[in-house]
């Protein structure tokens, strides 16, 4: 025997449309300061963020992915019937058993699919983006749904102003087709594991906490890089960008690495400022929000990075469907 | 790299200075104090740091950062590294 048979493969993969979701309640500033020692000006000058959305008692992983996912999918033209895998990225489930992937699927019409959770924290959509790109052209699947879902307002201590201020709740969803041509770039991921500590959960009886600054200088420097060579991976230059899109962690951090990647023609992606910083949602949100508005050409090159705890982070470049 | 003279980290550190916060030139003086007479906050502090450290060739971690509180700090702080 010579090895068992080689699945069809598919030469590229592309997405094929987005889709998000915002929890209706927004939370500004003004009404934060209300419960812990910040105001309205500290918030913007530090993080940039003006209000952020957070979901109801009733909405968790499961209501805000299926939201997210089913609006990709009306958008992509799809039938649930077409779609044979899903990948919920998320990092802020209130049940690490089951997975949501599966209920998010089956509230979505969709039969039976390969369907599993993914944990990358901040940079979850960039790793869920790359592992579908790769299912599809491997021929493991034909459509994949990709959601990043998060409600990290249920692990935030609303008296510490050090995280309250930051994370936000809300999802989006891409969905990822074969095609003949490279529509998603070749994936640069990587992690740093000896710096676990820097954004953690402790335990199932703590909140998030961060070493603000430890983060700050390592997202300001090791980030640009990484994002530099998913575009030479990719084929392009940081000039031939339509937008540049990092995980929505914090204005300052958008901007440095924005300055670095030196995309002469590129639009930034600044939807922090009325959605917080989502995690894994924040990429796929701040897309879609980009491409409601027309800021961004369909067909033109965008590049996704992102970067959080773990440390994990991953970049690629796509094109906007 | 050479040891640089106190103007050209002067001079150097104005630079960045301007580019990460936008503070013209001539305001960076050896006197000033980053926080209260050039309001520039912790954050912008650490990128500063990381474009200092690029430029001069000395590594200026978050725990020193912490004691560099005025221009002239930084100053004496990248020359008796490069030393």
């Amino acid at each position: 025997m010579t090895g068992l048979r080689i699945p069809e493969a598919t030469a590229g993969a592309r997405i094929l449309a987005f889709g998000d979701y915002r929890p209706a309640r927004i939370v500004t500033n003004d009404e934060l300061s209300r419960t812990v020692d910040t105001n309205d000006e500290w918030i913007r000058t530090r993080v940039g963020i003006q209000e952020r959305r957070i979901a109801g008692d009733d909405e968790g992983i499961v209501e805000l992915g299926v939201h997210a996912g089913g609006k990709a999918l009306a958008n992509s033209g799809l039938d649930p019937s077409d779609i044979d895998l899903v990948i919920l990225a998320t990092c802020s489930a209130e049940s690490p058993m089951p997975g949501h992937a599966p209920q998010v699927a089956h509230r979505l019409g969709i039969d039976a699919p390969g369907a599993f959770d993914l944990n990358a924290a901040c940079a979850g959509f960039c790793y869920a983006l790359g592992t579908a790109g790769a299912a599809v052209r491997a021929g493991s699947a034909r459509n994949v749904l990709v959601i990043g879902s998060e409600k990290m307002s249920q692990w935030i201590d609303w008296t510490d102003r050090s995280t309250s201020i930051i994370f936000a709740d809300g999802a989006g969803a891409a969905v990822v087709t074969g095609s003949d041509t490279a529509g998603i770039g070749p994936v640069v991921w990587g992690s740093a594991g000896e710096d676990y500590d820097k954004i953690i959960i402790d335990d199932r009886h703590s909140f998030i906490r961060q070493e603000g600054q430890a983060v700050f200088r390592w997202a300001t420097t090791a980030i640009a890089p990484v994002a530099l060579e998913a575009c030479e991976r990719a084929g392009i230059t940081p000039d031939d960008l339509a937008a540049i899109v990092p995980h929505q962690a914090n204005l300052r951090i958008i901007n440095a690495i924005a300055r670095k990647v030196k995309a002469a023609n590129a639009v930034v992606a600044d939807d922090i400022v009325h959605s917080g910083n989502t995690s894994g949602a924040s990429i796929p949100l701040a897309l879609s929000r980009m491409i409601e508005r027309g800021d961004v050409p369909s067909g033109a090159p965008a590049l996704l990075v992102g970067f959080g705890a773990g440390l994990s982070y991953a970049a690629q470049v796509i094109q906007i469907p | 790299m050479a040891v640089a003279t106190e103007q050209q980290i002067l001079d150097g550190l104005a630079e960045i200075i301007d580019e990460i916060v936008g503070i013209d030139k001539s305001e960076v003086t050896p006197d000033k104090n980053f926080i209260d007479d050039l309001d520039i906050d912790s954050l912008s502090m650490v990128e500063i740091a990381v474009a200092a450290q690029d430029r001069f060739g000395v590594e200026i971690p978050d725990d020193e950062l912490r004691n560099l509180k005025s221009v002239q700090d930084v100053i004496n702080f990248v020359q008796k590294l490069q030393s």
